[in-house]
């Protein structure tokens, strides 16, 4: 999967888990958190959409990679390459 | 048959962790032992009306598009909408106490304001207390139970304040005698005085059957008519279960909602391989019975348009278990009719319960109890006429409640309604995969219920 496909997948998962966010004007540099009222278990929800869809496991230690569009894209782009 | 997770119990703490695990895949079972869903917020019709088991109202009032809050949070978890739910906002209720009384309604200046004018001596103290309040973590599930009653004195120096905040709080939700952990003083303090009460049109119905057509659709299996006989394990672990009839289901978890005691009473005594138990369980003691009234009037046509009354007519406010049957000198007063709907309920209905002693009403024969409870419901109702106009010549059907009952139906010791006065609240007990959920894990209402099960889940079962 591309970075844009993969870009995609997680406005698809936050259309999921927060419907009444409005994602047009997302800043991907900017962390989700300061954009949307996204909590821990929001966070928790991303994850598990990822690994529902993808069979992708990402460890606990490794959330933190998912703090923007932007790290959560690079963190994805090696481990969805051949999705 | 094995599962990846059994969940004991088909309430709301239940179905709601249920979701979670079935949205995520997970091979999932709900079991309840009685012939419908709901637990301690089940719903019943009887002589063709509709009624509700345990709900007043739902707290933790949002309104539709609000995104932070328990409410928002839970719809999101569950990928429900704001609109299956639909709750309608109260009227308006009150605390009344002897010589003084404090309104309250969905917007929490109201109370401040009426604070402040019946205790003008305690306005800053008050201010003080409210910001300590909200800058409380309640859902951190680390922290040490403390007495919310030594933190309110050491904040408020009038004894009846003190008493008045504790009165709702108390009554709707705590499993402790005169007192409040306070984490649940928190929960309960600002999903009852600064998000406040709302109801759907329908009551609780809307709210279960969204949780289990929610469930079922995800692929959850419920199995009604199935109670757990026992909780089957292997060293530290629990690997199962064995079901009334003999089967037996095994498990790589189990979340039970039946109750911290109850759920330890259906394992053995306690793992071989510990030195010693890490959390007792208490069986709790405070119940209490409920009258439900229809009248072929409104409560409003009475002059009534208050929500919810919650009353004391003593010096102190007494919440413990009585020694009479049943505590005349407190009570709820519950109006279904008194919330904001588009178009007004069928019928008019008045909801009174009164704190219970379960050793009286446990203890009856058959005859004796159909006595005693018709006798109750006279004197519970004139306790509550004392507060709202006389509405005695308007009912048309009564309908109670006792402990009694809530044993029957929940199986819960001492017919409880707020569980054990110690809780777990990161769920834990003496087995390593066996947790808790529910009103024993320690989130409070409705929302609470459904927060507890969707936070055990996560936290226990999701996350590995």
């Amino acid at each position: 999967m591309a970075p844009a496909e993969i870009r995609q997948v997680i406005l698809d998962i936050l259309k999921k888990i927060a419907p009444d966010e409005d994602l047009s004007s997302l800043d991907d540099s900017v962390p989700f958190r300061e954009q949307m009222e996204l909590d821990s278990m929001d966070f928790l929800d991303i994850v598990m959409e990822l690994r529902k869809a993808y069979r992708v496991q990402i460890p606990e230690e490794d959330y933190h990679h998912l703090g923007t569009m932007d790290s959560t894209v690079t963190y994805l782009t090696p481990i969805l390459k051949d999705v | 048959m094995h599962y990846e997770t059994l969940i004991i119990g088909a309430g709301l703490s239940g179905l709601a962790a249920g979701i979670r695990l079935a949205y995520f895949d997970q091979q999932v079972c709900v079991l309840e032992r009685h012939t419908t869903i709901g637990g301690l917020n089940s719903f019943y019709r009887l002589r063709g009306r509709n009624h509700d088991v345990g709900l007043h109202a739902v707290t933790n009032y949002a309104k539709p598009g609000t995104k932070t809050g328990p409410l928002s949070k839970l719809l999101r978890q569950l990928r429900i909408r704001w609109d299956d739910f639909s709750l309608c906002e109260q009227n308006g209720s009150s605390i009344k106490f002897p010589g003084c009384t404090l309104q309250f309604s969905n917007d929490f200046e109201l109370l401040h304001e009426q604070i402040n004018s019946a205790f003008p001596s305690e306005k800053d103290h008050f201010a003080r207390l409210h910001q300590f309040l909200i800058n409380f973590d309640e859902l951190d599930l680390q922290q040490n139970a403390q007495s919310a009653r030594e933190t309110l004195n050491q904040y408020l120096g009038d004894a009846m304040l003190i008493d008045m905040l504790f009165c709702p709080l108390m009554f709707y939700g705590s499993a402790k005698p005169d007192d409040m952990d306070l984490n649940q003083f928190v929960v309960m303090y600002k999903s009852i005085f600064m998000e406040g009460f709302g109801r759907p049109f329908k009551g609780v119905r809307p709210i279960m059957k969204t949780l289990v057509r929610q469930y079922k659709k995800l692929g959850g299996e419920l199995r009604l008519r199935a109670g757990v006989k026992r909780i089957l394990t292997d060293g530290n672990r629990a690997v199962g279960v064995e079901l009334d009839d003999g089967t037996q289901l095994t498990a790589d978890r189990i979340l039970s909602s039946a109750g911290a005691v109850e759920t330890a009473q259906l394992c053995p005594p306690c793992p071989s391989t510990k030195e010693e138990a890490s959390f007792e369980p208490i069986a709790g003691d405070v119940t209490f019975n409920e009258i439900i009234d229809t009248l072929d009037t409104t409560p409003a046509e009475l002059g009534h348009n208050e929500t919810i009354i919650f009353f004391n007519n003593s010096e102190k406010f007494s919440y413990r278990k009585p020694d009479e049957p049943c505590d005349l000198q407190s009570g709820i007063i519950c109006s279904p009719n008194n919330f904001q709907y588009d178009t007004p309920l069928e019928e008019g209905c008045i909801r009174v319960t009164a704190l219970a002693n379960h050793d009286y009403w446990l203890s009856l024969s058959e005859e004796e109890y159909i006595e005693a409870k018709a006798d109750w419901v006279q004197k519970i109702r004139e306790t509550a006429i004392q507060h709202l106009p006389d509405y005695r010549s308007h009912i048309i059907d009564t309908d109670s409640f006792t402990p009694k009952t809530i044993k029957r139906y929940t199986g819960h010791i001492n017919g409880c309604v707020y569980g054990a006065p110690n809780k777990s609240l990161d769920g834990s007990t003496n087995w390593d995969n066996l947790l808790l959920c529910g009103t024993d894990q320690g989130f409070l209402g409705i929302v609470g219920a459904m927060l507890s099960g969707i936070t055990m889940a996560n936290n226990h079962c999701l996350m590995n």
